[in-house]
């Protein structure tokens, strides 16, 4: 290098030669290469690292990082029908605009004083999420829904002090495996059946195993598979009468038309805020809720951030962290579980999206996607041939079944694929008890016309 | 609404100092709470209303769930504008200091560089956004090529054979290592290692991370260099040791020289050893992970390799492991099989997952453009200005009165110091709390360290690559100012702040439970209580 230009990279500043000279100077130093003299000689890595680059000017960047992106095929350009956990919906304008302002996107860890924004907006989603689930408390975002249900579950173990947890057998297997990986050594995880018609919870055999070890019966609602779990009371109070708490995993755009879980006798809320305001980012917009009372022996269980409001001297309003002591920030391994940077940013954008909807605006969504849905489900199941699994009302996805069609999945898939559309989850693997099945996402983006077309297109399929 | 007249500190800046100390004060909107603005009957968006013809068909849609599934009550939500919900969050934009404006050294151990404009136009692109996890492979090439190769650049600036993308932060890397290592001594049959040893200034996840999975924690004590001597390590080590886990350079920004005994000594006893590389932004192109005898390592993508760090997440680490571990990495790994990138999940040895799906892509890419746009050698560049930037920074601070930087004296640092107040505070009665708070008047950040304060009044200081000389005068001529005032007017230091957004905070209303409010509606409970006759 020593012979060529000297490369300052707009990122760096003081490569600059002459000011690198002065600050050595100033250090005292001959050499950056002195300043290094705490890694001994050993320890150099002395190779080339081999990677590309430097892509110097941002033209020639961007042009590269450009060229490679648009060999993906959006959402936008076929027609998707996916869920599964990662839901296209409606972004509003605003939300992209908050969550790309630089000031929230580069922030990070102040204080309340030069980041009172910051708290502020998390606080106003903490109790914006509050309404919708109807409960008094709820957390800075964890990483994603499955986290903030291993961490409910955790949380019901240590509130009841019991090492059992019952969860049924329809759940997301991705988030299954999340909770069992997170919950061991300390926490059992056992399956529920569930009724083969509706898919709901088998209450049989949930009061057969439930029982005085059993900290938490965690159901969702509306389930992985689609349909809602109409007996959550009835859940609530087998968990109840054997001591354990009742943990319910939902998706909080359904609330504007599914009743609060606490209404059904949930003591721990989850969920993921993906679809408040989130673009589907291949896998990565999620954020995890968790929502309880405000019952001291619920708070201290908390790992996550908890951002409370309260008034000064002056009478501002002045934000912090409630109970900070009970998080590994403050004590360590002693503290509940761990804490560190989830998807803040995610949370303040779930704030802004229910902001944006408004008590109105969420009811009316609500019915929409249902609306939506139900027009789906029927025309689908009027393909011959062709049926719905489970007979049970469904919020936003179902699942359908091609037993009858002769076809595969798979082979479903791919012949829609052609038509670039992206029918449902294959379901044949993870449960093959439900034959050739696949799990169908219907929103309020998807028009009437749509769905026509994946109807025409499903039956040319199974033709 | 509440009446506040906070005094504007206006004798700070004579005039003719205005080269030196900016005449600062942040946004100040007075901004209610959301739930204040609300006013029935506006609006934010509308919602789609379905064709006529779906509603003739199925109705309204809510009538087929049972009535006692159906909401009664809305959600008592705010009612607001499109505008006003615009306006107010931009004013709670400005009263937070993003990295983006301001000589953001003063957050130690954040590694808050710049992140490049142009990444975040590219993680716009509908191309990442409008993607859906579950999408055919063919139509996800583009991203999964990103992925992979990120994958490919992690190997050779760590050494290790292989990486994950999935975990999204450094803790939640941290909470998989402990599963990996805990697989690990499962596959052999090992079953007495509940022991994981960790050190005071790595990260308090490295430690609590490892006790969720089960582990004993073991923190080594520092010794006078500021890491644990051998004989600490000896001590600590036996056959009940599962593994380590452990930062370096640690949050002292001192390297210990001796890792690689440390790790073949791990090693010996049967353990793993896993590298937190939290504070890679030094060492980057200089010093690896395997040459130290690592068996697994992660780097925050959010701190070293410059992806914004959004108020705490969405974030990303990269967690790499030595091939015999990569079996146990969760699924799905991105591969390539000569012609296509593709999602392997044939991986039975595999302790599963850890979060949802692969990660944090956005993310990914990000960090991938800023390594591209860097080469090798502005990688190396990175490390050797990091450094520069942080010794210049250290030689200016321990010039001034009341200031030291405990351990290894008169040695240079890598990245970072963690420096003490302790001097200063004998002197003038002024913590670093109080320094602290002082420093918002200015427009920068200001961190002390993470508990317990083992550093004596600690002040936390990481200039990395992305500020100029000038900008980091800038921030000294802060902290010298500071100084000065503890020792002319230690009360000023103390009442601070008076620039920035709302002055003074209580303590006390957030630790107890009568007073905490988490939510709005809580807010409420607790004050109707306390007007209550009778109340509190």
């Amino acid at each position: 290098m020593a012979d060529r230009e000297p490369f300052v990279h707009p990122y760096i500043p003081n490569s600059v030669p002459e000011v690198k000279r002065r600050m050595l100077d100033e250090i005292g130093a001959e050499d950056i290469e002195d300043l290094f003299e705490q890694i001994p000689e050993r320890l150099r890595f002395k190779g080339k690292m081999g990677i590309p680059g430097p892509l110097r000017s941002e033209c020639e960047l961007k042009r590269h990082v450009e060229s490679i992106l648009l060999k993906n095929k959006t959402c936008r350009a076929y027609l998707s029908f996916l869920g599964a956990g990662c839901w296209q919906h409606y972004v509003p304008a605003v939300c992209d605009e908050i969550n790309r302002r630089a000031e929230f996107l580069t922030a990070y860890g102040g204080e309340p004083y030069e980041d009172h924004g910051r708290f502020q907006a998390l606080f106003e989603y903490e109790s914006m999420m509050a309404e919708l689930v109807d409960m008094d408390v709820v957390n800075v975002p964890t990483y994603d829904g499955a986290q903030a249900a291993a961490t409910s579950i955790r949380m019901a173990s240590r509130i009841t002090g019991r090492k059992e947890a019952l969860l049924p057998r329809t759940m997301s297997p991705e988030r299954l495996a999340v909770i069992k990986n997170y919950c061991r050594p300390d926490i059992a995880i056992r399956l529920l059946d569930y009724d083969p018609a509706t898919g709901e919870l088998d209450l049989g055999d949930l009061r057969r195993k439930a029982s005085g070890e059993t900290a938490a019966v965690f159901f969702e609602n509306p389930s992985y598979l689609g349909f809602v779990e109409t007996r959550g009371d009835e859940i609530s109070r087998v968990a109840h009468d054997s001591g354990a708490l009742s943990v319910v995993y939902v998706d909080p755009i359904s609330l504007g038309v599914l009743a609060p879980p606490p209404e059904y006798g949930a003591d721990i809320v989850c969920g993921d805020i993906q679809p408040l305001g989130m673009h589907m980012n291949y896998g990565g917009g999620h954020g995890g809720f968790i929502a309880t009372r405000d019952e001291v022996r619920f708070v201290k269980e908390y790992p996550s951030r908890l951002f409370g409001i309260a008034t000064n001297a002056e009478g501002e309003w002045v934000f912090g962290d409630v109970a900070y002591e009970r998080t590994s920030f403050a004590v360590r391994e002693k503290g509940k579980e761990f804490v560190g940077t989830h998807a803040a940013l995610w949370g303040i954008t779930a704030g802004v999206y229910l902001a944006l909807l408004g008590p109105r605006g969420i009811a009316e969504l609500g019915r929409t996607i249902m609306q939506r849905t139900q027009y789906a489900m029927k025309r689908i199941a009027a393909i011959r041939g062709v049926k719905l699994q489970f007979a049970a009302p469904s919020f936003k996805e179902f699942v359908v079944n091609f037993d009858g069609t002769g076809r595969t999945v798979e082979q479903v898939n791919r012949s829609l694929f052609e038509r670039k559309i992206f029918g449902g989850r294959d379901l044949s693997r993870d449960f093959p008890e439900l034959g050739q099945s696949a799990l169908y996402c219907v929103t309020e983006v998807h028009t009437k016309a749509d769905i026509d077309a994946l109807v025409s297109a499903l039956n040319a399929a199974v033709q | 609404m509440r009446e506040t007249r906070p005094e504007r500190d206006e004798t700070d800046v004579k005039k003719g100092d205005r080269d030196v100390l900016r005449r600062f004060h942040e946004a100040k909107w007075d901004e209610p709470v959301i739930f204040e603005l609300s006013t029935a009957g506006e609006r934010g968006v509308l919602p789609p209303e379905v064709e006529k013809e779906i509603a003739d068909e199925v109705g309204d849609g809510v009538s087929s769930l049972p009535e006692s599934m159906r909401r009664k009550r809305p959600p008592a939500l705010p009612e607001l504008s499109q505008a006003r919900v615009l306006r107010h969050y931009l004013r709670l934009s400005q009263e937070t200091l993003g990295a983006d404006l301001n000589v953001d050294v003063g957050q130690g151990t954040c590694t808050m560089k710049y992140s490049p404009k142009v990444n975040d136009q590219l993680a716009g692109m509908p191309e990442i956004t409008e993607l859906h996890p579950l999408q055919d492979e063919a139509t996800v090439q583009g991203i999964l090529e990103i992925m992979y190769n990120l994958d490919l650049f992690m190997r050779e600036i760590s050494g290790m054979d292989q990486f994950s993308l999935q975990p999204g932060g450094g803790s939640q890397a941290m909470a998989n290592r402990a599963c990996m290592i805990r697989a690990y001594h499962e596959s052999r049959g090992d079953k007495n290692r509940d022991e994981m040893l960790t050190t005071i200034f790595s990260h308090p996840s490295d430690a609590a991370a490892a006790a969720v999975a089960g582990f004993k924690v073991i923190t080594v004590p520092p010794g006078k260099n500021g890491y644990p001597d051998l004989e600490a390590f000896e001590k600590a080590i036996s056959d009940r040791t599962a593994g380590l886990m452990i930062t370096n350079p640690e949050d002292t920004g001192i390297f210990n020289p001796d890792i690689d005994r440390v790790t073949r000594m791990v090693h010996d006893a049967g353990g793993l050893c896993a590298y937190d590389q939290a504070n890679a932004n030094g060492m980057l192109g200089i010093t690896r992970a395997r040459e130290a005898g690592f068996d697994m390592c992660f780097f925050n993508l959010h701190k070293s390799f410059s992806t914004p760090h959004g108020c705490g997440g969405p974030a990303s680490a990269a967690l790499g492991v030595s091939r015999e571990l990569a079996r146990f990495l969760p699924v799905p790994i991105v591969s390539f099989d000569g012609r296509k990138y593709y999602l392997d999940y044939d991986r039975p040895d595999s302790i599963g997952k850890v979060r949802t799906w692969y990660g944090v892509p956005p993310v990914h890419l990000k960090a991938y453009s800023w390594i591209v746009a860097l080469g090798d050698e502005g990688l190396k560049e990175v490390a050797r200005i990091a450094v520069l930037n942080n010794n210049y920074v250290m030689k200016k601070v321990l010039e001034m009165p009341g200031a030291s930087a405990p351990y290894g004296r008169g040695r240079y640092r890598l990245e970072q110091v963690r420096y003490s107040w302790e001097r200063l505070r004998e002197l003038t009665g002024v913590t670093t709390d109080d320094i602290q708070r002082r420093a918002f008047d200015f427009g920068v950040h200001y961190w002390t360290s993470h508990h317990p304060f083992v550093v004596p009044e600690p002040m936390t200081v990481e200039p990395t690559e992305s500020y100029s000389k000038a900008e980091l005068d800038e921030f000294l001529n802060i902290l010298r100012h500071i100084v000065h005032e503890a020792q002319m007017e230690p009360e000023k230091v103390r009442n601070a702040p008076y620039n920035s957004v709302v002055r003074r905070i209580p303590s006390a209303p957030f630790d107890d439970p009568d007073r905490w409010a988490i939510t709005w509606r809580a807010y409420l409970k607790k004050q109707r209580r306390e007007r209550a006759p009778g109340g509190h």
